[in-house]
């Protein structure tokens, strides 16, 4: 019988902790789909952020590494320039990349870092319980901004991707979402497109995916896709933002 | 023979880690150690190597952690205040059990201090180096050939106990020049790194290099299979010189350039008939418990002598436990104690006998 459906080898057969409706697992799929593709499991290795996604360590089946929270692009930035053969990625959120992580995000892509960034925004702090993150949007109530987001008081969101597309280093910032099949297909090829700019050393790449977090946001897994497609996705355009050759030395 | 070259001891710790096979260095510019960035700028790219200026303390510790989760020798080194910053990310390597070598040139604190010699960071690096239950194996050079050899050993040691080492000097040992002769020490066996994350390559199952233990009883067994080898390390591996201690009315206890000070002052003291001698811990972690314990026995007294508030004497007093008296001196801010004060605080001392 012709298997139409399986678990992708490089992702690890053991039960994942996330909640019903949240996307991580989607995003999971899709990037040991992309590594089982490009024929990588062997040769990669991944690095996990602290927040909701720190467990990643044990579900891809591949050599991982759990990192301090911010710290996964100086990490990886160790793993690549030690061994360039290997494929390495993080995989990180919002509050992890955005906020505490910041400084080593911008720099890895400045730099240049050959590596993969898979980056999860879905406006809030999941694992902690809900509270603000660089992300929320104005006027979004989390636990930590109880009567709303107020552009007064914490300031404006990031706008990770368009930030990043400014410096030379970096060889693809693209912006996704997978609220929808058709959005997933996009979301993969995006994917897909990061870890093979990596394979041909074009420099950094990072793909930020729309993600939902209905157990924080107090939403059903359908009105959170709705959520997101109501308020994130104009806040958050989908696209991308720089798709070019890395910076040649000299330039 | 083997030939001498005249370095800067920064240098010489620089130049001792390419010999010892380390071809990473992760580093941020931070006086009084500058000179090792700036010597590994210049020498990597000709032995293969990398230097790589990270955008922060707190970037090139998880530079360095990386690099250590593949298996490679690697490196970073900072000052007293950029190893503040770093803690976060040695108490990560030290959860995640990687080897690798942390250098601290330090200088006077706390705060921005100053950017003269100090040895005020012995609590942070005998103590308090990031959260949690953790030991770093600490190496404290008195000399620029020291600087040298303690850099290799501190390699071999991290790759034996799988942990992570520090080099504790000070910013007179980082700018003196002496001569060093690279071929004087000895290299040990290490085993192999099966553990590494440097791609399965289709011979192995999956590494993880994780320091996150949600069940309470995982973390406690895992943080007491570190203590094993924290108490194989305190068995095997203490090293001190002592200095005319045998008849000795007066230890003086000191390290780094500080027991460089004391060995002059007691050329003078014994010269004045006093019978002082030193004992010099190379390793302050694992601290020479037992034979300053021993030395209580034949001894009257013993004076820590430190550039701090006094910091080493609290593990003086600990070894020496109410057998003898231990008593303190010490300058800090930068400032050096000279030969005079040591020797005028040490007679004092012998007044009191």
């Amino acid at each position: 019988m012709k298997t139409v459906f399986d678990r992708p080898q490089a992702l690890a057969d053991v039960p994942l902790h996330y909640c019903p409706g949240c996307t991580h697992g989607i995003v999971h799929r899709l990037v040991a789909e992309v590594i089982d593709e490009l024929g990588l499991q062997e040769s990669t290795v991944g690095v996990a952020p602290v927040g909701c996604s720190v467990f990643a360590y044990n579900y891809f089946d591949c050599d991982m590494i759990q990192a301090a929270h911010g710290r996964a692009p100086a990490v990886a930035t160790g793993v690549k320039r030690t061994h360039p053969e290997l494929n390495v990625f993080t995989y990180q959120g919002d509050g992890d990349l955005a906020a505490i992580g910041t400084a080593e995000t911008v720099h890895a892509a400045t730099r240049g870092e050959n590596i993969t960034v898979i980056f999860i925004n879905n406006c809030i702090y999941g694992m902690t319980g809900g509270q603000m993150a660089p992300t929320t949007l104005p006027g979004q109530v989390t636990t930590t901004s109880p009567y709303g987001r107020s552009r007064k008081i914490q300031g404006s969101p990031i706008r990770v991707c368009e930030m990043l597309a400014t410096l030379d280093g970096v060889a693809l910032a693209a912006r996704v979402s997978v609220d929808c099949p058709k959005n997933v297909i996009a979301a993969k090829k995006a994917i897909k497109k990061a870890f093979q700019n990596q394979i041909d050393g074009k420099g950094f790449s990072i793909v930020e995916v729309l993600s939902t977090c209905p157990t924080n946001w107090g939403l059903s897994p359908t009105d959170a896709l709705q959520w997101l497609r109501d308020n994130m996705m104009p806040y958050y355009p989908l696209g991308t933002y720089k798709d070019t050759e890395a910076v040649k030395d000299g330039e | 023979m083997a030939k001498k070259v005249l370095m800067k001891g920064n240098e010489a710790i620089a130049e001792a880690a390419i010999s010892a096979g380390c071809l990473h260095f992760f580093g941020y510019p931070i006086t009084p150690q500058t000179e090792i960035s700036e010597y590994m700028a210049k020498r990597m790219p000709k032995v293969g190597g990398l230097c790589l200026q990270a955008e922060s303390e707190v970037a090139a510790i998880n530079m360095l952690m990386g690099a250590a989760a593949t298996g490679s020798r690697a490196m970073t080194s900072s000052s007293s205040p950029g190893i503040a910053l770093k803690s976060e990310g040695i108490s990560y390597i030290a959860g995640c059990d990687l080897p690798c070598l942390i250098v601290n040139v330090q200088r006077g604190g706390p705060g921005l201090g100053g950017i003269q010699p100090s040895q005020s960071d012995y609590y942070q690096a005998t103590r308090g180096v990031g959260h949690g239950d953790l030991r770093l194996i600490v190496l404290a050079p008195s000399s620029v050939q020291e600087m040298a050899s303690l850099t290799a050993e501190a390699f071999d040691l991290a790759d034996i106990y799988r942990m992570p080492a520090m080099l504790l000097a000070d910013g007179a040992l980082g700018q003196m020049m002496e001569p060093v002769d690279f071929e004087a020490f000895p290299k040990r066996e290490t085993p192999e790194k099966t553990w590494a994350t440097n791609g399965m390559g289709g011979k192995r199952a999956r590494n993880i290099v994780n320091s996150l233990y949600i069940d309470p009883n995982v973390l406690e067994n895992t943080v007491l299979e570190r203590y094993e080898r924290y108490a194989l390390l305190e068995e095997n591996e203490v090293k001190y010189e002592e200095y005319m201690t045998d008849d000795a009315d007066i230890v003086l206890v000191a390290f780094g350039i500080t027991a460089r000070i004391c060995k002059s002052a007691i050329g003078e003291l014994r010269e004045a008939g006093l019978k002082v001698g030193l004992l010099r811990p190379i390793t302050l972690w694992p601290f020479p418990k037992k034979i300053l314990g021993e030395l209580a026995d034949k001894t009257k007294a013993f004076l820590s002598v430190e550039m701090s508030m006094g910091q080493m004497v609290d593990d003086v007093r600990l070894a020496v436990n109410g057998k003898k008296p231990v008593h303190f001196f010490g300058r800090t801010g930068g400032v050096i104690p000279s030969v005079e004060e040591v020797i005028a605080e040490t007679k004092k001392l012998a007044e009191t006998l």
